[in-house]
């Protein structure tokens, strides 16, 4: 954390596919910096093949295995890591371990499921990617390897209800095996334990009941799983799986925080004033060549970066107690210590979320990125007070890629054009999006996040809707922007008149650096 | 009429332009062995023939392997995690496999890399000697007995942080099928504590197999295994077998996929790379150097 003083120089904001360099007010400002890379394992193989062989609380997994049994090995999708990793992905390496178990034990029916709940189908570049090609060329010819479909009207099972009324639907392929293996990738705190099966494996007759306006805005935050009404909902629904005798070995993973390596983006993850000499050149040739380029080549230089991730952490094991170590393994590496909230918080958005990777970041995601997952990523309090601003810095035109995101288009020309509200775009739209035909054949069949999910995407920013006293974007399409319910401004300067209407003069400002990756911890 | 040759021309004008011959009664000073085993290459991996053979190999032998074999070079990503020296122990099929690992396998030891060639073949005449140093950063390596010193020596380049290629075949298969390994890569594991790569070469027989001097341009699969350790309880013998019994899994990796290999490896039931042991017509038949028949649809009905 550093307090802004007249010395500060302009500090980096990412804003899209480009970069800003903004001077912060002095003696009202601080940055929040994201914490340094943990160093990574020195053997991560051996340290798969030693969680495996020791699970928490379960028996080891060639002892869960048996010849003619049924075993699905399910998988995380493409909306994690961010950006992707270097190959090998670790799910490579881990499914590569489960099945050299497998081969020994000789089972033979082995299916393995991108649980990628209502997210578009992976493409078959994309499962290279995170299977290796060993894997995809043994399983994906067979139709052993395939995406999860959860409009599969003979592919999707109800095992049941929690005590709370909530369906609990998963894949029948993963309901009827003798064994699940989930094989988890924990970017952040949200992610793993129920929610991998509960949430991947699942269709909207179950998501719908945690994926809901209600549940986010109990939720505080949804990245701190103790106060996530989101955790509860998934955890119960776990319970059920549970109880139904579905038997699932987890294996949860942790990355470091090296997003950008040695390599020509490794200015990005330095604090301003360790740039030496050699970092401003690349950033000013960077700059300077991004903002030159066309939106579609920013894109594809960008989306083509692969992070040096090194794995941090491997456990495996019962559900639950796998998931306590995992989350504290992430919260190793990405808290930091946050005293007091603050009038304005003031975010970055860069070019990547987890739901436009190899795509374009349109409105509806821009919402979701900066009021879903930047707003959430704290535990405690959140870090901008309740009625206080939130400046978020990027583009925000009204552009969507038509394969991947049909339904928003749709969403941002009907829906957002009556209304912002949450509850009202809920109890009016959700249904006829979620059960439309057209949108059900087109996540089936081609590459679209399915019908409902443009919805989950608002509900994820509605408890900062109900926190924040109003949302300004900093040099976004002013049309689109209010369109958004949010305010536009052509600069930073701009961006703070307008929040002083709201929360007063000379407000206190925070600066939460990210990308890398981190969680504030208000105190 | 014909030109007396320039050697015999040489030797008629004898001393000084040949050597004198010893008198009678003199003992003859002992002749210090300079080739075979006794080749010294150090020359070979000094600046300047280190940095003409990366040339060379980058240029002319990448564009010649390229034409010739057409590669494809499969899980490269089993050497992540390692930066130290290697030994890359492969199958032997043709003289151009020593060119398509120089050229194809990955940095930092395509360019660190020695190669044991056959001290009798390849270090038999003193310009041969010279090619094989210079042009594959070959060292001698005796292949017909135990030989300290050839042991000592790739132990100590080893140890100076030099990658090695061996082909523990000790030849060029005859007849497309493997040949029983010799022990020494894996002698060498043990000893240096390096780890040893197993790789399977498919289709280089096909190129250019032993007897032949003019290639055939064909595909070729190169599959690269993950680095194996010995165990500490592990003695040469035995992780020599492991090492053979690892490139026989890659050759079924390369003909079925991985999952069948491994399967298969888990039940003792991998294909072994010597092929049928009956001697018939159906051991050439099967051989992995045939050329597959031309399956292109004749374009006049026969």
């Amino acid at each position: 954390m550093l307090d802004v003083d007249r010395s500060t120089p302009p500090v980096l904001l990412h804003h899209g596919e480009q970069f800003r360099l903004e001077r912060l007010p002095a003696d009202r400002s601080r940055i929040v910096y994201p914490p340094e890379p943990l160093p990574g394992l020195d053997d991560p193989d051996a340290a798969i093949r030693r969680a495996i062989e020791e699970p928490i609380d379960s028996e080891p997994l060639r002892e869960l295995l048996f010849p003619d049994m049924r075993l699905t090995i399910a998988f995380d999708d493409i909306s994690l890591p961010l950006p992707k990793m270097r190959r090998p992905d670790i799910r490579q390496r881990v499914i590569e371990a489960v099945l050299d178990v497998a081969a020994d034990v000789g089972v033979d029916d082995i299916h393995l499921i991108a649980a990628l709940a209502l997210h578009r189908r992976m493409t078959e570049a994309e499962l290279r990617h995170s299977v290796g090609d060993r894997v995809y060329d043994a399983f994906a010819p067979r139709g052993q390897l395939y995406n999860h479909d959860a409009e599969d009207p003979d592919g999707m099972t109800v095992i049941g209800e929690t005590r709370h009324g909530e369906e609990v639907q998963i894949s029948t392929r993963a309901a009827t095996s003798d064994l699940i293996v989930y094989v988890n990738l924990n970017l952040v705190s949200m992610d793993g334990g129920w929610k991998s099966t509960a949430t991947g494996l699942s269709g909207y007759q179950g998501l719908r009941h945690h994926h809901n306006v209600a549940t986010m805005r109990a939720t505080r935050s949804f990245m701190d799983q103790d106060r996530s009404e989101l955790h509860r909902s998934n955890w119960r629904q776990g319970a059920v799986l549970r109880d139904a005798g579905i038997k699932v070995f987890q294996i949860e993973t942790t990355v470091n925080n090296d997003l950008f390596g040695d390599g020509p983006l490794a200015v990005l993850a330095k604090r301003e004033w360790e740039w030496t000499p050699r970092d401003r050149a690349t950033f000013m040739g960077v700059k300077a060549g991004l903002d030159r380029m066309t939106p579609g080549g920013r894109r594809r230089i960008l989306h083509s970066w692969e992070a040096p991730y090194a794995l941090t952490s491997v456990q495996a094991g019962e559900v639950e107690a796998v998931h306590r170590i995992t989350t504290e393994h992430v919260y190793d590496q990405q808290l930091v210590a946050v005293e007091g909230q603050t009038d304005v918080v003031l975010y970055g958005l860069p070019y990547v979320g987890p739901y436009n990777v190899n795509s374009i970041m349109n409105p509806i995601l821009v919402m979701c990125l900066g009021l879903g997952y930047f707003f959430n990523m704290y535990r405690g309090r959140p870090v901008v007070r309740e009625g206080g601003v939130l400046i978020m810095t990027h583009p925000t035109t009204d552009e969507f890629h038509p394969v991947h995101h049909p339904s928003y288009i749709d969403f941002f020309e009907q829906v957002l054009a009556e209304t912002t509200d949450p509850i009202e775009i809920e109890r009016r739209y959700e249904v006829g999006y979620a059960e439309d035909e057209w949108y059900r054949h087109l996540y089936r069949t081609s590459y679209a996040y399915h019908g409902v999910h443009p919805f989950y995407m608002w509900y994820w920013g509605s408890h900062a809707l109900e926190h924040l006293g109003g949302v300004v974007v900093v040099g976004g399409d002013p049309a689109t922007v209010r369109r958004l319910g949010f305010r536009p401004a052509s600069t930073l300067a701009d961006a703070l008149e307008i929040a002083s209407d709201l929360v007063g003069p000379s407000p206190s400002i925070t600066y939460v650096k990210n990308p890398p990756i981190g969680m504030a911890d208000v105190t | 009429m014909r030109l007396p040759s320039p050697l015999a021309r040489v030797r008629a004008a004898g001393f000084p332009w040949t050597a004198a011959p010893t008198p009678r009664g003199v003992e003859p000073p002992p002749q210090v062995e300079r080739l075979g085993d006794a080749y010294d290459t150090d020359w070979a991996r000094r600046p300047v023939a280190l940095w003409s053979r990366i040339a060379a190999l980058e240029s002319v032998g990448r564009v010649a392997t390229r034409v010739t074999c057409r590669p494809t070079v499969h899980n490269l990503d089993r050497l992540g995690g390692n930066d130290g020296p290697l030994i890359f122990v492969a199958n032997h099929h043709s003289h151009l496999d020593t060119a398509l690992l120089l050229t194809t396998l990955p940095m930092p030891w395509r360019h660190e890399l020695v190669v044991a060639a056959a001290a009798d073949y390849f270090f038999d005449t003193a310009p041969k000697a010279a090619l094989a140093a210079w042009a594959y950063g070959a060292v001698p390596m005796e292949r017909r007995r135990a030989s300290r010193r050839s042991a000592d020596r790739a132990a100590t380049l080893l140890e100076d942080g030099w990658s090695l290629l061996i082909f523990p075949e000790g030849g060029r298969s005859p007849d497309g099928w493997g040949q029983p390994h010799k022990g020494g890569a894996a002698y060498l594991g043990v000893r240096c504590g390096v780890p040893v790569v197993p790789v399977h070469l498919h289709g280089t027989g096909r190129v250019l197999p032993k007897g032949r001097t003019v290639p055939e341009p064909h595909a070729v699969q190169i599959n690269v295994g993950a680095p194996l350790r010995p165990e500490p309880d592990e003695d040469a013998r035995r992780f020599a077998l492991r090492v053979e019994a690892g490139i026989a899994r890659l050759a079924d990796e390369t003909s079925s996929d991985w999952w069948e290999a491994r399967r298969r490896a888990a039940i003792g039931s991998t294909p072994s790379l010597k092929g049928p042991q009956q001697d018939t017509w159906r051991r050439d038949w099967h051989s992995p150097d045939r050329r597959p028949l031309d399956r292109r649809p004749r374009r006049w009905p026969s």
